[in-house]
């Protein structure tokens, strides 16, 4: 039925228009962005803790280098940190891998304006299929994400170690248990409630900041809604329109405030089930109001 | 070419004034160093007038979220959901489509489709939006006792708002106002990565910063310029918001310690 789009009615036409290959490519990308996410949340979150653990360290070197983490990422504006490790982790892992597979090559890997290294040592290789370059460059966007929202984890969970009362420490300490021991079995696990609220926020602003991925050179939603959106004349295409992006973009932002919303009401009944029990005062209100309805 | 004569050629190019062809061949760092912070004359162009303008839309949008009219309360509530809700790298997008085709419908409006304007426009709406958020909870917070005392005093309607509750909401959501201060002068870098072009590479810190990036296949220098840049910028940023703290709590005894910037909540 789509085979003239011409003579198509409105309603048809556009069920023909928004099932085009490429709109399903557009799709696609939706899970493009959910997969980063899903990717990005736990390793920033694990990076996040690695951090925290560094700054609260009694070394100070360490302390030093978790603190720096978290300060220098935190104090420049995350989109030139997205565009500086892009670069910076790809020619990392050339320059690795030059120095590796080809340990007798001559020439000076900076060559004025120009990186130079080994063609075996290139990623993905030259050689190498359409997909591996895309799933490099995703990988690297995951990385970057990861670094980068990593420390804005680890300052969240540096504040909440901070505000587990100390006396639980004190009387986990007193009750024999070695400083390991106490770290792992009662600060860690009061301190998500703590963590929480922090956390909420940030899944936000990480929510907020995958349309960066566009910037990363991913072909995620903005890459396809810039490219479906723009005007198209008869002769390239079967489905002829004006400048549509405002359109396109318009559902962007109506998929990005939904998908907000929706994360919105879940952390908070998530927080709820968190604060249950816990000795702070949204636990008590909860208490409270629980006696009250037996009453 | 000495640095001297490069800044003389470059410290104004983002603003379109000195050399007209951007450095291409031999790069120096004077020159990098040089048309970075020639572009960050335009990240604190956004960032200051869209606070200060913002500012005001803020006061006026969480005034009207705590409105018993429905029809004053809930726009401001939308109002605040949509800009919050969603990424700022989208409606900036959707701000240029929008601007482009308001252009083809009223030529005159073409004007918003310049970055100068049109991206003014969507970071002020943006930061008022956010700010609105704050200055809504200060007003929350605010002590019932202040209030009643207000009334006591017999102060009502325009003098009791702008003698007690204002400054009291200020000095509530000052360290958050800061906070938000700062992350607005880092979005100021997302405007020419979207739709906004930057005619005749007038730039902003991090369109020239991956200018000499993407010339050098080298990030560790310009990268490093910029995060330099900006962090002196933070640093001034709090440093004036620090004043304006003493100013609102010039009444409070102990003034020292009393304020510190809260770095935990980002936008």
């Amino acid at each position: 039925m789509c085979s003239d789009p011409s003579t198509l009615n409105d309603l048809s036409w556009f069920v023909c228009y928004l099932t085009t290959g490429k709109h399903l490519s557009f799709y696609a990308s939706f899970g493009t962005v959910l997969l980063l996410l899903a990717v990005t949340a736990p390793v920033a979150l694990l990076l996040g803790f690695g951090g925290a653990m560094l700054a609260r360290s009694r070394v100070a070197p360490l302390s030093w280098a978790g603190q720096s983490y978290i300060s220098i990422v935190r104090g420049v504006p995350d989109i030139a940190f997205f565009l500086f490790f892009v670069i910076a982790l790809d020619q990392a892992f050339e320059y690795v891998r030059h120095r590796v597979l080809c340990p007798d090559w001559g020439q000076a890997v900076y060559q004025g304006n120009d990186f130079v290294v080994c063609p075996a040592a290139k990623l993905p290789l030259s050689s190498a299929p359409q997909w591996e370059h895309e799933v490099y460059g995703f990988l690297l966007a995951v990385i970057t994400f990861s670094l980068v929202f990593g420390a804005f984890a680890a300052n969240v969970l540096h504040g909440a170690m901070r505000a587990v009362p100390r006396a639980q420490i004190e009387t986990a300490e007193a009750y024999g248990m070695t400083q390991r021991q106490a770290f792992w079995r009662v600060l860690v696990p009061q301190m998500w409630v703590y963590a929480l609220p922090g956390l909420s926020n940030l899944w936000m602003v990480l929510i907020k900041a995958t349309p960066l991925l566009f910037l990363l050179g991913v072909e995620d939603i903005v890459y396809w809604a810039r490219d479906l959106g723009g005007s198209k004349t008869p002769q390239f295409t079967d489905y002829p329109h004006g400048d549509w992006r405002m359109w396109y973009f318009l559902f962007l932002l109506v998929f990005y405030l939904a998908f907000t919303k929706v994360s919105e009401v879940l952390l908070n009944r998530l927080m709820r089930r968190l604060t249950h029990g816990q000795a702070i005062a949204g636990g008590e209100a909860q208490r409270k109001s629980a006696l009250e309805g037996a009453a | 070419m000495s640095c001297w004569d490069t800044v003389q050629s470059y410290a104004f190019r983002s603003l379109g004034y000195g050399e007209r062809l951007l450095p291409s061949t031999d790069f120096t760092m004077c020159q990098q160093v040089t048309l970075i912070g020639s572009g960050l004359l335009w990240n604190i162009y956004f960032g200051a007038l869209s606070l200060v303008a913002g500012f005001f839309l803020a006061t006026a949008v969480a005034l009207a979220r705590t409105s018993h009219h429905v029809w004053l309360r809930k726009p401001a509530e939308w109002f605040v959901f949509v800009f919050r809700g969603s990424p700022l790298f989208i409606q900036f997008f959707f701000g240029y489509f929008l601007f482009l085709s308001l252009k083809g419908q009223f030529p005159g409006l073409g004007i918003l489709t310049s970055a100068w304007l049109g991206a003014l426009v969507v970071l002020f709406l943006n930061t008022a939006a956010y700010s609105a958020e704050i200055f809504h909870g200060a007003l929350q917070a605010i002590p019932r006792g202040d209030l009643e005392a207000a009334d006591a005093y017999g102060l009502s309607g325009w003098t009791k708002f702008r003698r007690i509750v204002w400054p009291t909401m200020l000095r509530l959501a000052w360290p958050a106002y800061t906070n938000e201060a700062i992350f607005l002068f880092h979005a100021t870098t997302l405007v020419f990565f979207t739709g906004f072009p930057a005619i005749q590479q007038k730039g902003d810190a991090l369109y020239y910063a991956s200018y000499f990036a993407d010339k050098t296949f080298n990030p560790f220098v310009p990268y490093p310029i910029l995060a330099g840049y900006f962090i002196l910028l933070t640093l001034s940023i709090v440093g004036l918001f620090y004043l304006g703290s003493r100013r609102l709590n010039r009444h409070l005894p102990s003034r020292s310690g009393r304020w510190r910037a809260k770095f935990q909540v980002i936008r």
